[in-house]
């Protein structure tokens, strides 16, 4: 078995806002092994945003706050490393990919440019030496024309071609841990399935990949395990196979059936019913239980504990 | 549906084009066009659904907006019960508005925030003096029509979850018992968990209301869980269109095998991976011959020139090069 690349250890994570203090991640534990694709699935608002961030201290502060839990990440507590060792982790050994390319990218600055000081910034290398790597990537990444794009501005480029540029930027600084938070949900089908091909194409050189996302179907084409999570914490954990073959969890169960797939019937789809609260309506007991059908009494007054079903398959509910 | 040929549709759309002027210099000149929507026929029958698919700028919202006069065509024929939107004048346009409502992708956008759901939900059925405002009666019935709490008709927009809010824009939109509902994307800003409820209760109302929709979305396996018909989009052109089942089944046009492809389905390991190259070019310079073949896996040389016409079998029609 290869070693825990990173460890998130009870990680629980609040925000102070107008309405009140909630927490965005609840005792979430999961961890990421070397070479492997970790995919973190919930829907919009679970925590995974929060989580990636936490792991990069992005977290926008005062707002936010890390409450408790420890990030081991090659034998270290990030949470407890300085401005500048946390600054060296974020150029060197982890990448983060975000869902707006837009935002990663400055608009006044040349993509080259952009590229360049990185690589100079972390690398220790030559303004020549890192062009040249930049340029590389980006041919890497399929951009055509690379050598002109280095003088282009991103709002030269589509959003597919920008997200590129912010892959070739993750990439070339040869992280030991990719973090892509939904890399393709604002683009189109077809770039969509390019990026994918381009994320695969990482997996091939031994790094490792958190990849969160809110489709159940991107994680069973692109990850070896999965962490499903729900109103902030962690409902599932398990590989591929178990997830979707034997699910545990009833949200992970009802998430697999409604999820609206290529059909050549107009049927009724087996939605869940009701809706995801906000994290300040959160029932008792476990979080799901006023949408799960097989709720019981005990639901009400306990929150339920991951429970590990063997091979690593773990679940949070009473039922099992 | 099987004498659908006999029947005269409610909706047929001839040639329509939807071009948007491109401005520039000092003076405003036109210095050519953003050709969104550019030459669709099709065509709806009483109850059907029609998918349209295609992705981000193809057109499919010009198209939509396009129907409800919202945007004026070019060129083109919008028969509507045989008549012509776009020959109609004021009085008689504004009677078959009702008759043709729109479903947005936002429903917060889409909904006034200084509204409350009673008055949103029957702002129609006043403006058309069908009843006299505050009737709670009618805002109770339109509320439980879809699956929403009677009682919280005094509650504003942001009161409510995105699904809860999209469930008011349906009943806002079915207040009028209009025949043919346009629906622009309207789960993809949704929570996975409730797209399906939306999906639903959209094909409930579909068979109590007798409706006509055209689906609009860029994710062709949602549309094809409630089309019965689908016509696929790209670059303001039809590329192919049919009944759903064949369509997802055998798909025709290499734009729509690639689509299809695209989709992750769990559970399945895909053999093949059809991967496209490139971008979608932009609208207002399309490329000539046939607007996909930057991106074709099988272009021909002819395809780089001349732009494919039609090739019809049965209830199916594509257009490329490779069906000639
Ligand atoms: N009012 C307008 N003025 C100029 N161009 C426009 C206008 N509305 C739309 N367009 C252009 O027309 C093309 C088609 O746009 P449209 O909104 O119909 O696409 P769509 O298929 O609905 O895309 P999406 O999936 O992103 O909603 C795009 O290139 C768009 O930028
Ligand atoms: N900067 C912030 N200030 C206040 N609340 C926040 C902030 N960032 C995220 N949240 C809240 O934390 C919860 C989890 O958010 P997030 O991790 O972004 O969800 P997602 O799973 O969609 O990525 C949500 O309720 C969200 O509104
Ligand atoms: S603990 Fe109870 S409410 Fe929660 S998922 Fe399990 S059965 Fe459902
Ligand atoms: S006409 Fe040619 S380029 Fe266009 S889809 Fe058919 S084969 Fe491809
Ligand atoms: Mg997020
Ligand atoms: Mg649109």
């Amino acid at each position: 078995m290869s070693k825990k690349l990173l460890e998130i250890d009870k990680l629980t994570v609040s925000f102070e806002t107008d309405e009140g203090v909630f927490k965005a991640v609840d005792d979430v534990s999961f961890h990421v092994k070397n070479n492997e694709t970790v995919g973190l699935v919930g829907e919009s608002g679970c925590g995974k945003s929060v989580t990636a961030l936490s792991i990069l201290r992005l977290i926008p502060s005062p707002a936010g706050r890390i409450e408790k839990g420890r990030i081991i990440f090659g034998g270290k507590d990030l949470l407890k490393l300085d401005i500048r060792e946390m600054k060296e982790i974020r150029g060197n050994a982890i990448s983060m990919i975000f869902q707006e390319p837009a935002a990663a990218l400055s608009p006044l600055h040349k993509i080259g440019q952009q590229m360049i000081e990185g690589l100079m910034l972390h690398k220790n290398i030559s303004k020549k030496t890192a062009w040249n790597i930049a340029e590389s990537w980006l041919k890497k990444v399929s951009i055509p024309d690379a050598g002109e794009r280095m003088f282009s501005y991103p709002y030269q480029l589509s959003g597919g071609m920008q997200q590129r540029v912010i892959i070739a930027m993750a990439l070339m600084l040869t992280p030991d841990l990719v973090i892509a938070d939904e890399p393709t949900t604002a683009l189109d089908v077809t770039t969509q399935a390019q990026v994918f091909e381009l994320i695969k194409e990482l997996r091939q050189s031994h790094t490792s990949i958190l990849l969160i996302t809110h489709d159940i179907g991107v994680i069973w084409e692109m990850c070896d395990r999965a962490v499903v999570m729900y109103a902030s914490r962690i409902a599932e954990e398990g590989n591929i196979n178990d997830i979707f073959s034997k699910p545990a969890h009833p949200y992970t169960k009802g998430l697999l059936k409604s999820v609206p797939k290529l059909s050549t019937e107009t049927e009724r789809l087996m939605p869940i019913h009701g809706y995801v609260p906000s994290p300040f309506n959160y029932p008792s007991g476990c979080y799901f239980r006023d949408r799960c059908p097989q709720a019981f009494d005990r639901c009400k007054k306990e929150t339920p504990r991951l429970v590990d079903l063997g091979n690593g398959h773990k679940t949070a509910c009473f039922l099992v | 549906m099987d004498n659908q040929s006999i029947k005269q549709p409610i909706l047929e759309i001839r040639n329509l084009k939807t071009w948007f002027p491109i401005k520039r210099g000092i003076m405003a000149r036109t210095a050519g066009y953003v050709k969104a929507v550019d030459g669709i026929s099709m065509h709806l029958y009483k109850g059907e659904t029609l998918g349209l698919v295609g992705e981000s700028g193809c057109g499919k919202t010009t198209l939509g907006r396009t129907l409800l006069r919202l945007e004026k065509p070019q060129k083109g024929k919008i028969l509507f019960y045989g008549k012509n939107l776009l020959d109609l004048k004021r009085k008689k346009l504004q009677e078959m508005r009702k008759r043709i409502q729109m479903i947005f992708q936002d429903p917060l956008t889409s909904l006034n925030p200084r509204m409350n759901v009673l008055d949103i939900v029957t702002e129609g059925l006043v403006e058309y003096k069908i009843i006299e405002g505050n009737n709670e009666a009618h805002a109770k019935r339109l509320m439980k029509e879809v699956g929403l709490d009677e009682n919280s008709i005094y509650r504003y927009p942001h009161e409510f979850s995105g699904g809860q809010r999209q469930r008011i824009s349906i009943a806002r939109s079915i207040s009028l018992k209009p025949d043919l509902l346009v629906c622009d994307e309207p789960v993809s800003a949704l929570d996975v968990s409730v797209q399906a409820q939306i999906i639903n209760l959209l094909l409930d109302l579909r068979d109590s209301y007798n409706l006509s929709y055209i689906f609009i979305s860029h994710d062709i396996s949602i549309v094809s869980n409630i089309a019965n018909r689908i016509a696929v989009m790209y670059l303001g052109k039809i590329v192919e269109q049919g009944p759903a089942s064949d369509i997802i089944n055998n798909p025709m046009h290499p734009y729509t095998k690639a689509l299809i492809n695209a989709v992750p389905t769990p559970g399945i390991y895909k053999k093949k991976k059809i991967v496209l190259k490139g971008e979608t070019p932009s609208p207002s310079s399309p490329p000539p011959g046939c607007h996909f073949h930057t991106r074709c896996p099988e272009v021909m040389d002819i395809c780089k020139n001349i732009e494919p016409q039609e090739s019809k079998t049965g209830m199916r029609q594509v257009w490329c090069h490779l069906y000639r």
